[in-house]
């Protein structure tokens, strides 16, 4: 079932066409990874997906209606969560402060209504519950996010946008900047989120990883999409020879 | 068992603080019996009422990542307003008091407002509103100081007797105003909404949090806190001082920054800052006591903004 959908979409800044009418295609519980070279029009199409930007030219469906998003939040509030490099967390505020940063949970009654109190028993639990159904082993939600790994604070990163998404988690290279180990368990977040259905968009450099995780891949080149690969049947050299247009489209 | 040690974690950050007002107070009691008695601690917690309740609203602001140099002009300003109004323009007392605080509420609006919508750094936009109302007071006041000021106006001076001690109004108030902001902080989603914007501005735009909103928001809410302190000093004093608020300007600051919170934004407890006000209204009493000249007060405060502030460099380069 295809859940997010684009067709020509077009976005250019200035005298620079980033996008030249580009496809788009994302299934519900899939990974697809999207590749290709610096100035393909990668990131450019991230932001158009992530409502960071409008495009000029095309068109957006999500389950099949348009949409239209006026910013990041437009899309968050239609089910699109975005995994940012490094700007997600608050590294000051414990983790399950980060993951219900935004839309925290009041009291029931007069408590919540009159008084704003914040159920944070419930945020506790639910963001430990939430951990654990991504298999991530934290010793403490009330831990501050800077005395995580990289790795694990990516990995709350990730597990926020997992838990609130309803649709689609666009992961912006989620692992560029992580070891091998550490880089391996935020890609199984990402596996454990397409497993519970919801559709991800990975995009990385990295090809052994795309390889190694996406279930089709989206080969960006000038603006376009060139090419949708299924990993099991095309080879790395193939692909990047689609990439860098060694190859030509077919 | 590990919750509760983490849960408590928040308030390492006050436990210095503290300890130091309890090594200052210790001091003091050893070099002079006057310094530990009921009547000498309520007036050192009279003398710290205005400056404790000016911290209040300046650490709402340093938790954003700011600072607000025209927090005690703008204290001096409501209380030239509203003890003028109430005086020579014969204005009831409870509408020279709105008026006061209004238009302390105003300059922490332009403050917010520039610093949020015209993006001026906070630093630069508050030394020139700090000039502007320190102008303002002047010709308000004809650089006179407001005398006559009525009783009603002055009421929050008034004593109640605790024991065998009396206590002004006042202290009540300032001690209630830092029970609403301890709690609306640490219990309120826009507690952690001030702290994500102050540590995290970016994270906390792209986790939905109005940042600009919550920023500004904060600014009017410290003016309209610094109006309250403007009808605390006269209180205090009985009358409208044209040069009130030189001292407690940079008092304010030291306090926040005794009191744990980082001037870099995010981190600290506002309870910190009360506990900073004390220090230094404690030194300057104790100094005082054991007969101290006024001078050497100020360098002991300069001394300790500058041990509180390498203090919390220290800390945080060992947590990075």
């Amino acid at each position: 079932m295809t859940v997010l959908q684009a067709r020509g979409l077009v976005k250019r800044y200035g005298h620079v066409t980033a996008l030249d009418g580009t496809d788009f295609d994302l299934q519900a519980g899939e990974i697809l990874a999207v590749i290709g070279d610096n100035g393909a029009g990668k990131s450019s199409l991230i932001k158009v997906l992530s409502g960071a930007h409008a495009p000029d030219e095309g068109e957006l469906r999500l389950d099949g209606a348009v949409v239209r998003f006026g910013g990041p939040l437009d899309a968050r509030r239609a089910g699109i969560e975005t995994v940012y490099q490094d700007l997600a967390v608050a590294p000051a505020m414990s983790i399950a402060e980060n993951l219900f940063l935004g839309r925290e949970i009041r009291r029931a009654g007069v408590l919540g209504s009159v008084f704003r109190m914040l159920d944070k028993r419930r945020m506790l639990d639910d963001s430990r519950a939430h951990l654990r159904d991504l298999g991530l082993a934290v010793q403490s939600m009330t831990q501050p996010v800077e005395t995580l790994s990289g790795g694990q604070r990516q990995a709350v990163a990730v597990a926020r946008s997992a838990v609130f998404a309803k649709h689609v988690v666009i992961m912006d290279e989620p692992t560029a900047a992580l070891g091998v180990r550490e880089g391996a368990m935020v890609l199984d977040l990402a596996r454990r989120a397409r497993d519970r259905g919801l559709a991800v968009v990975l995009i990385s450099h990295n090809m052994p990883q795309v390889f190694g995780v996406a279930d089709r891949i989206h080969v960006q080149r000038l603006g376009r999409r060139v090419a949708v690969l299924d990993p099991r049947l095309v080879g790395m050299s193939d692909a990047v020879a689609l990439m860098t247009g060694a190859v030509p489209a077919t | 068992m590990l919750r509760r040690q983490v849960g408590a974690l928040a308030w390492v950050g006050v436990l210095g603080p503290l300890l130091a007002l309890v090594l200052a107070c210790g001091f003091f009691a050893s070099r002079t019996d006057r310094f530990l008695t009921a009547d000498n601690l309520s007036l050192v917690l009279q003398q710290v009422m205005v400056v404790g309740v000016i911290a209040l609203g300046q650490t709402l602001i340093i938790l954003t990542a700011g600072v607000d140099l025209s927090c005690g002009m703008v204290m001096a300003l409501g209380s030239i307003v509203m003890t003028r109004l109430a005086t020579s323009a014969g204005v009831p007392v409870p509408l020279a008091i709105a008026a006061g605080i209004g238009v302390a509420t105003m300059f922490g609006l332009a403050n917010g407002f520039l610093v949020t919508v015209v993006r001026l750094p906070p630093f630069i936009v508050t030394l020139g509103t700090m000039n502007i109302a320190f102008a303002l007071t002047q010709l308000a006041s004809g650089a006179q100081t407001v005398t006559d000021v009525p009783p009603a106006l002055a009421i929050l001076g008034n004593t109640v007797t605790i024991g065998r001690t009396s206590v002004v109004y006042g202290v009540g108030l300032m001690l209630a105003l830092y029970l609403v902001a301890w709690f609306a902080l640490r219990e309120t989603a826009w507690g952690r909404h001030v702290y994500a914007v102050g540590n995290a501005p970016e994270a906390a735009r792209l986790s939905g949090i109005p940042t600009r909103r919550v920023l500004i928001g904060v600014y009017v809410l410290a003016g309209a806190v610094y109006g309250l302190a403007s009808l605390l000093s006269v209180a205090r004093t009985g009358v409208g001082d044209p040069n009130a608020g030189t001292t407690e300007n940079l008092d304010a600051i030291t306090a926040v920054v005794l009191g744990g919170t980082s001037l870099f934004g995010g981190r600290g407890v506002i309870v910190g800052s009360l506990v900073g006000a004390l220090i230094i209204g404690v030194f300057r009493n104790g100094l005082t006591l054991i007969g101290v000249v006024s001078v050497y007060q100020i360098l002991v405060t300069g001394i300790l903004v500058i041990l509180a502030v390498a203090a919390d460099q220290l800390s945080r380069g060992s947590a990075r």
